[in-house]
Order: structure tokens, then sequence, then C-alpha cells
């Protein structure tokens, strides 16, 4: 992990406790996390800002995760995005991933774990799209 | 039980038609065949005793006519003298006698006023006064004369013969009385069978002969009806014999009659029989046709009854298999309908485990640190266990919630409070409802009666109502209603979404079991059929209304069974 240029990740999830305290534990391993609390408020962040992952919960109150990754992926496409599901199936998650997910996660999720997939997607996405 | 009742009148119901189809035939069978029979038959033997009849009325007849030209041939021949004198008179009896057999019981010569001249013959009637006589009264106006049979002086039954001769410018009668037995003789014989008989009759009803068996006969009856023409000649022409039924009034039989009329007119020859003896092959027939359609009417009433018990029986065991499966169906479908909320529950429940992980996490990354120990590290871990305390009560809520929810698993039929079923049901399923931007709505109406029902299945039926309103606008997202109100003796729930809705034809079918118009694999088909036997077992009734777009209201009524909500629990019953 390069020390120089901080890792930006955008989290979007709607249980505020938990994104908060993720977000926390992901800056303190040195990635700059933005915390986006709805499908809108993360679209927003990602206008306004460059990322180079996102973490998002497939289910939201306002809007759908999977429909929030659609999105994401038509505005900035080199962008890895990782699914987060509370669901007890992982049937969600997979639908994710033909959405065009990087990987999925299910919830409570290993902080290592996460921080693994993090730095494999995005190393993918950089050898990726040539 | 009404079971029972349904069986019986189905079983009732499958013997009469079965009976019905099988006896129809044998009925119109027995009685067009035997109509048929009946007919030629009695054609047959009618025309049979017509013709005997016919034949015996010629013959007596011919009797008649010998007789009458017998005695016309000897007034001719013989000289006057000899009928004046009685002993030459016995003379020419003896002749006649002895050329004909007998049939001339006596000879005598009357005068114009009536006045017996002279006698040959077995009785003493002296000079015998004729005057008044019906039958010298007739044979002053005719050539000759065959009188009615009658007592006159010497009291007992004969006829007279008469003919009229010219002597010396004066009139004479030459008669003859005919041997009644001998005549009688001659239709006596006729009879048939054990009942058949014949006799005479003349145009006032008097018999002519005696019949054979002596009857009561209705005489004034068979006059009517034989000499019914106007002026009370003749129904029917001499060759033309008249066939009648008459019923004897003294016991009642059916006498059958065949009659024709001859003596210009004025005798009838009569044949009478009982008709089952006129008839005998018919009666045996219509006895064997009835004897087989009560047999075969028994036999077919008896395997209509055995196979009607049989189908019965069989739709029975059906019905009962097809209950069975119901009831593994309602059965699998809670599963399903539990599964779903399980899942729903897992999600809930997953993401307070997941904030206590991560705050767990956080301070154990603190711990991490050299210097813990600072006031900010150690006002953070006292937020991080206060977060995870908070979301512990969070978990242990849901669990009691689910606990709750388990604890009614009892199938028992118990009076419960709908209201506080809708409520619970509508509680549980609010994290689902946020998820597909659903708002649930409850409109309870107060101091319902309670409804006869098993807790599980009355919550499997509100939870498969909002699980399928929930699904119907899970795209758009819309409201849920879920009110009750008290409907005459009925407890209304209505469930009211603001979902696509459906067109009638699907709302037609929608409580169809394996009937589904979501996507394969998304839903079973089963949801609404096992609200609907639910509901039906609990005696209410559900129904559905839709229009597309326009949102969709399932409408259950169940019996109102008890006290009032909020009443104090009813005293015992107090005896008058």
């Amino acid at each position: 992990m390069s020390e120089a240029i901080p890792l930006r990740v955008l989290l979007v999830d709607d249980e505020a406790g938990f994104t908060d305290v993720l977000a926390k534990r992901l800056r303190r391993r040195g990635l700059a996390v933005e915390v986006a609390q709805s499908g809108a408020e993360g679209l927003r962040l990602l206008r306004e800002r460059d990322f180079d992952a996102a973490v998002c919960d497939l289910k939201m109150v306002d809007m759908d995760g999977i429909e929030v990754l659609k999105v994401f992926r038509k505005m900035v496409p080199a962008m890895p995005v990782i699914m987060l599901t509370g669901h007890g199936s992982e049937e969600a998650a997979k639908d994710g991933m033909q959405a065009g997910a990087a990987d999925y996660l299910l919830k409570p999720c290993d902080i290592d774990e996460l921080l693994a997939k993090l730095a494999a997607a995005v190393a993918k996405a950089k050898v990726g799209p040539a | 039980m009404s079971d029972g009742h349904y069986y019986q009148s189905l079983t009732r119901v499958l013997v009469a038609w079965m009976a019905a189809v099988a006896l129809a035939p044998l009925l119109v069978c027995a009685l067009v065949l035997g109509n048929q029979f009946h007919t030629a038959y009695r054609a047959k033997v009618v025309a049979h005793l017509e013709e005997l009849v016919l034949k015996h009325k010629q013959q007596v007849g011919a009797f008649l006519r010998e007789s009458a030209a017998e005695l016309r041939v000897l007034a001719e021949i013989a000289p006057f003298d000899d009928f004046t004198d009685d002993r030459r008179l016995a003379l020419l009896l003896a002749t006649m006698q002895h050329e004909h057999g007998g049939v001339f019981v006596d000879l005598g010569l009357v005068d114009a006023a009536g006045v017996l001249l002279s006698y040959a013959g077995p009785f003493r009637l002296g000079r015998a006064d004729y005057a008044e006589a019906p039958w010298f009264r007739a044979a002053r106006k005719g050539d000759l004369t065959v009188s009615d049979v009658f007592l006159g002086l010497r009291g007992l039954p004969h006829f007279v013969v008469a003919v009229r001769v010219a002597h010396d410018g004066r009139e004479y009668l030459v008669r003859a009385a005919i041997d009644f037995a001998a005549f009688n003789r001659l239709v006596e014989n006729i009879g048939q069978g054990a009942t058949g008989q014949a006799f005479i009759l003349n145009s006032r009803g008097e018999l002519q002969t005696t019949p054979k068996r002596a009857p009561k006969l209705d005489a004034p009856f068979l006059r009517a009806k034989i000499w019914s023409g106007p002026g009370g000649t003749p129904a029917q022409a001499e060759d033309q014999p008249l066939v009648f039924t008459h019923e004897d009034p003294e016991t009642g039989r059916q006498l059958l009659y065949v009659a024709s009329v001859f003596k210009d007119g004025d005798w009838a020859l009569v044949y009478q029989q009982d008709e089952a003896d006129a008839f005998p092959a018919f009666y045996r027939t219509r006895l064997l046709a009835i004897a087989i359609v009560v047999l075969g009417g028994i036999g077919i009433l008896v395997a209509s009854w055995v196979l009607a018990r049989r189908m019965v029986s069989r739709v029975a065991a059906a019905d009962a298999e097809r209950d069975l499966l119901n009831d593994q169906v309602i059965e699998a479908g809670k599963l399903a309908s539990v599964g779903e909320l399980a899942a729903g529950i897992a999600h809930e429940i997953n993401n307070p485990v997941a904030i206590m992980m991560e705050e767990a996490g956080w301070v154990s990354d603190i711990l991490a640190d050299d210097d813990y120990g600072t006031p900010a590290n150690m006002t953070e871990m006292r937020r991080a266990l206060d977060q995870i305390r908070q979301q512990g009560v969070r978990c242990k809520e849901i669990t009691h919630k689910l606990l709750s929810f388990a604890r009614k698993t009892d199938e028992r039929i118990k009076e419960l409070d709908l209201n506080e079923l809708v409520a619970e049901m509508a509680e549980l399923s609010e994290k689902r409802a946020r998820y597909v931007n659903v708002r649930i709505a409850t409109d309870l109406g107060e101091g319902l009666p309670h409804v006869a029902g098993s807790p599980s299945e009355l919550q499997q039926l509100v939870l498969n109502l909002v699980n399928n309103a929930l699904d119907a606008m899970e795209r758009n997202g819309g409201d849920l209603i879920l009110a009750t109100r008290l409907a005459g003796d009925r407890v209304v729930l209505s469930v009211r979404d603001t979902g696509h809705g459906m067109p009638k034809a699907v709302a037609a079918r929608i409580f169809e079991p394996f009937f589904t118009t979501k996507a394969v694999g998304k839903g079973t088909g089963l949801g609404l059929s096992i609200c609907y036997g639910i509901v039906k077992k609990l005696g209410g009734e559900i129904s559905v209304e839709s229009a597309p777009e326009q949102g969709t209201t399932f409408r259950i009524a169940l019996p109102a069974a008890g006290k009032p909500e909020g009443d104090a629990p009813s005293a015992p019953p107090q005896q008058a």
C-alpha cells in the first residue's frame, strides 16, 4: 500500500452506526474514506470527487444497491465497486457481481478481508482495462 | 357432521340417477311391448269370439227358421180337419216329433178370437183363451211368428211358433210350442274357458235362454247398450257384432261382451266372459312382465345402491386425501412464509451485529496503540461500548418479537384479538416494507369482537396478504393499509395496497393453487390459496377487488366469536 497516495474509498450504506465506525477503522489503516448515508448522497459525492473504489450496501431504503452500482459503473466504469450485504443469502450479492461489481462481502465482515478485496480490486482495475 | 349428510345425499342422488337411467328403458320396453302385444292379442281373440257368436247366431236363426218352416209346411199340406180334431192332431204331432227329434212339444189350433180349438200335447189346456197373449197379438199381424220365451198357462218356460191359415173365409192360427231345453242347448254350449257363456236377450231385456252359470246379469245395462240406436233400435247391424267391456258391479271384474242381434233385431245372442279368462295369454304375459320389472327394478336398485355406496366411499376417500394434501400444502406454505420472515429477521439482526463487531474491532484498533489511554481514546472506547450495548438491546427486541411469533404456533382454534395480531404482523413486516419503499398503515376498528381461529394460521393469513401486497409494490413502493371493521356479525379485515393491481381475468383465478403471476422461482402460487383455505376453514369469506394500476384490496370476513375487545371476562351463564 502506497503511503504517499492513500486509496480513496467511497462507503455507501444507510446504516449510519455501521458506516461511521467502519470509516474510522479504514481511515486508521491509511485509507481516505468518504461516507454516503444513501444512494443519492453516494451519487452526489461521486460526481464531486474522484474515488479509487466504492463499497456499497445492497439493501438501502431510498435506492437499491444494485441500482446504485449500475449508475456508478456508468459514471466511472473504471472504479471497482465492492458490494456489502446483510442478506442471509448470497444470491443478491451474486446478482451484484453480474451487474458489474468487482467483488462482494457478507456483513458482518472482517476488516482485513475488506482491505484485501479492496486492494485486489484496485490493482485489477489498474491493469484490467488495458 | 355435515360431511356425513353431504355423502348421504350424494349417495341418494347417485342411486336415483342410476336407477332412473336403468329403469326407464325397462319400463318403456315393458309398456310399449305390453301394449303392442295386448292390442294384437285382443284383436285376435275378439275376432275369434265375433266369429263364434256370428256362427252360433246363424245356427239359432236357422233352428227357428226351420221350426217355423216345418210348421208352415204342415199347415199347408195337412187337411184342415186334421187340426180341428184332437186325436188327428196328436197323430200329426207324433209325426212331427218323429221326423224332427221332439223339438215340437205340442200343437194346437187357435181361432181368430184367441180360443184354443184343439190341442195335442202333454198339458191339459182345455179351451184356453190366448186373446191377451202377446204372441197371439203378434201372430195376428204377421204370417209367421216366433214368440219370446214365456211361462204361459203351463208355468214352464217355452216359446211359440205360430202360422196363419185360412179356412172357409175364416182365419186360424196353427201354433206349436218349441222344446225350450233343446233350444237352450243351442246356446249354452258356446262357452269358452272357465267363465265364458252365451245367452239370448230380447229387446226388452228379458233372457230367452238360461245362462249356463246363471250369473247376475245386468240386463238393463245390456239392453241399453245393445239397443242404443234411435228409438231403441240395435246399435249395430246384424252382421256386425258389438264388442264392449263392462265392470261387474258385484265382483268388480272386467267382463268382455260380444253381442249380435238377429230375428229382425228383436233378439241378441250375447257372449260374456271375464277379461282375464278371455285373454289368458295376455294376463300371463302381463304378470310375467310385472314380475320381470319388479325383480329387475329391485336388482337395479340394489346394484345402484351398492355402486353408489362404492363410488361415494371412493369420493369420500379422495376428499379425505385432498384435505390431507391441503393441510400439507398449508404446512408447506407456512414454512415458505416463515422462511421469508426469517430472511427478513436475519437481515434485521445482521445490521446491529455488524455494528457491534465493527465497534469491537474499533476498540481493538485503539487498544493496539501504545498510548491507548489518552482521554480522547477513552471517550471513544466508552462511546463504542455504549454503541455495542445499544445494538445489543436492538438485537434483544428483535429476538423477543421473533419469540412471541414463535410462541403462537398453536394450531388449536381459540378466540383471539384480530387487531392485536394485525398490529404484530404489521410491525414484523415493517423492515421489509421500508426496503421496498412501502408505508404500512393500520386503521383498526375499536371494540371489535374476537374471532375464532388458530393463531398460527391467522398469522400466516395476514403475513401472506402483507407479503403479497409488498411484492406487488416492490418496484415503485406505495402504501399498504391494514384495516379492521365490524360488519354485522363479522369482523372484516381489509388489506389494501397501491400496487400495480391486476386485470379481472387474473383476479378471478387468484385463489387457485399454483396460480402465480410472479416470475418462475419467485412464487409458489400457494400463498393466496392457503389464505383461501384458512378463511374457508374458519367459516369466513375472502374476496378480492382489483383493477390494473388501481391497487388491490383483499377483504376477509370472519365470524365474530365472542366478547368484544376490552370487555371483562364474561361470567358463567346464569341459570334463571
